[in-house]
């Protein structure tokens, strides 16, 4: 499925918009860490929560819940809220 | 030595590294690497003179260190950077900022240290590619106890800092946190114990409880690895060990200026010799130069007294800021000073303090200067 990427993290995958896949959330990342070293740690610690002002949407809805199962027809956007100077 | 000093500023927007001539006279600036980035460290590997290791975060994104071979030529990322243990109740601690980076023994030619924030020690033995916590610490009850949370720390949040490896032995190591103590491990980092006898807390805490110590930096003397100077939140101290009780040298400053500040910094070939720059610790405690007159002070007969320097510096109104980790020593004879201001200056002396220069202005906040021997850049032009 398609993934919007945020700038701050355009540096990894080089595109605004890339091909991940997963049937959750979770594993979607990892897809996204394989193919793109590095990122997942980026947006998710070691925890596993999402890092403070990132936020992924699934079909333009707030997901917090990695979890959460994916269709292959969803619409996932890594969004990051700029703030502070 | 008269090789090449290079100086490494690392600030809130991102890293500078300054190229100076055989004289220390003229600096070219290399940069911004990372613009915008947060680097709380750039520290070389001073066993090869060519591995660079930069902390970096973002505002937003989480902490990773980049690493580069040709002194910032080229940059490639950490594979798996310093994080917490996972712990299965989903409340475990996760790395804020990596905050602090120390090259371990020169018999140990792969491996670092790192402290972070919250507080937490890491060890990677692959020339910061991975890196493993140190559970002794990082999940010993004793040790959370003591380093508090984010409440107790410094307001940007607590720091594990001041990693020391004794270059007479690998296993023999030192560390300090802000707020929990300074702290020595004699098995290589396998057990830990508190070295706080003779430092003072704020009035009113119990001595006693590392919870209560902020060391701001711990520096060993390079030539007297028995002998480490202190700069803490109360005072300037001194320890030549075996001893364990802290003398406080900080008390010989001048009364109007006191002994409290960020950084420590020791003489290469002179243990009795180390730099010091004041801070004012009044009332609210605005962490300024005194009287907005800034000055370095020095000692040379190991905190017995101290003298003024500030040849060269604004005579009045100039309330600098200058970080623990912002101000250092290059190997030079006569030794060169740097120091970094949270006002994006960077100063430098040539002279072991006497006289100072701005030798750049508007950078962003500096929080890390350290200096670096670079021969192999001799390529470079000035």
């Amino acid at each position: 499925m398609q993934v919007l990427i945020p700038t701050p993290l355009q540096s990894y995958t080089g595109a605004a918009q890339v091909e991940a896949e997963g049937t959750t959330l979770d594993a979607l990342l990892d897809d996204l860490d394989r193919r793109y070293p590095g990122m997942r740690f980026r947006l998710v610690d070691e925890q596993g929560r999402t890092r403070a002002h990132m936020r992924i949407f699934v079909n333009g809805k707030s997901v917090f819940d990695l979890t959460r199962v994916l269709e292959a027809h969803d619409e996932v956007a890594i969004v990051q809220a700029l703030s502070g100077g | 030595m008269q090789g090449e000093t290079t100086i490494l500023v690392a600030t809130r927007k991102g890293a500078w590294i300054f190229r100076g001539d055989p004289a220390r006279e003229h600096w070219r600036a290399d940069g911004p690497h990372f613009l915008g980035h947060i680097i709380h460290h750039m520290v070389l590997d001073p066993r090869d003179g060519r591995t660079l290791l930069a902390a970096a975060s973002t505002g937003h994104l989480g902490p990773t260190i980049f690493r580069s071979t040709d002194l910032g030529a080229s940059w490639s990322e950490a594979a798996r950077p310093p994080a917490f243990a996972r712990a299965d109740d989903g409340a475990g601690r996760a790395v804020g900022q990596v905050f602090w980076l120390t090259p371990a023994h020169a018999n140990e030619p792969h491996a670092w240290y790192a402290g972070t924030s919250p507080q937490g020690l890491f060890r990677s033995d692959d020339d910061g590619d991975t890196w493993r916590p140190f559970s002794c610490i990082n999940d010993d009850p004793d040790y959370r106890r003591w380093m508090g949370t984010v409440q107790d720390g410094t307001p940007d949040g607590p720091k594990l800092h001041s990693i020391i490896v004794d270059p007479r032995d690998p296993k023999h190591l030192y560390f300090a946190m802000s707020g929990g103590g300074v702290h020595e491990s004699t098995d290589g980092g396998e057990t830990f114990s508190p070295l706080l006898e003779g430092l003072d807390v704020v009035e009113g805490f119990v001595r006693s409880d590392p919870t209560f110590h902020d060391p701001h930096c711990v520096r060993m003397c390079p030539t007297n690895p028995d002998r480490l100077y202190q700069q803490n939140h109360c005072g300037i101290y001194r320890l030549d060990r075996p001893a364990s009780r802290w003398q406080r040298i900080g008390r010989a400053m001048p009364a109007e200026v006191g002994d409290v500040g960020f950084p420590m910094v020791v003489h290469p070939r002179d243990a009795d010799t180390a730099w010091v720059f004041p801070m004012d610790g009044r009332d609210v405690w605005p962490r300024t130069s005194p009287d907005g007159r800034p000055a370095v002070y020095a000692t040379q007969d190991a905190g017995a007294s101290w003298q003024r320097l500030d040849q060269g510096m604004p005579r009045e109104q100039a309330w600098w800021t200058v970080k623990r980790q912002a101000m250092c020593a290059d190997a030079h004879d006569p030794v060169g000073l740097y120091f970094g201001t949270t006002s994006g200056e960077l100063w430098a002396s040539v002279d072991e303090g006497a006289h100072w220069r701005c030798i750049a202005r508007h950078l962003p906040e500096i929080y890390a200067v350290e200096a670096a021997h670079t021969a192999w850049v001799r390529r470079c032009r000035y």
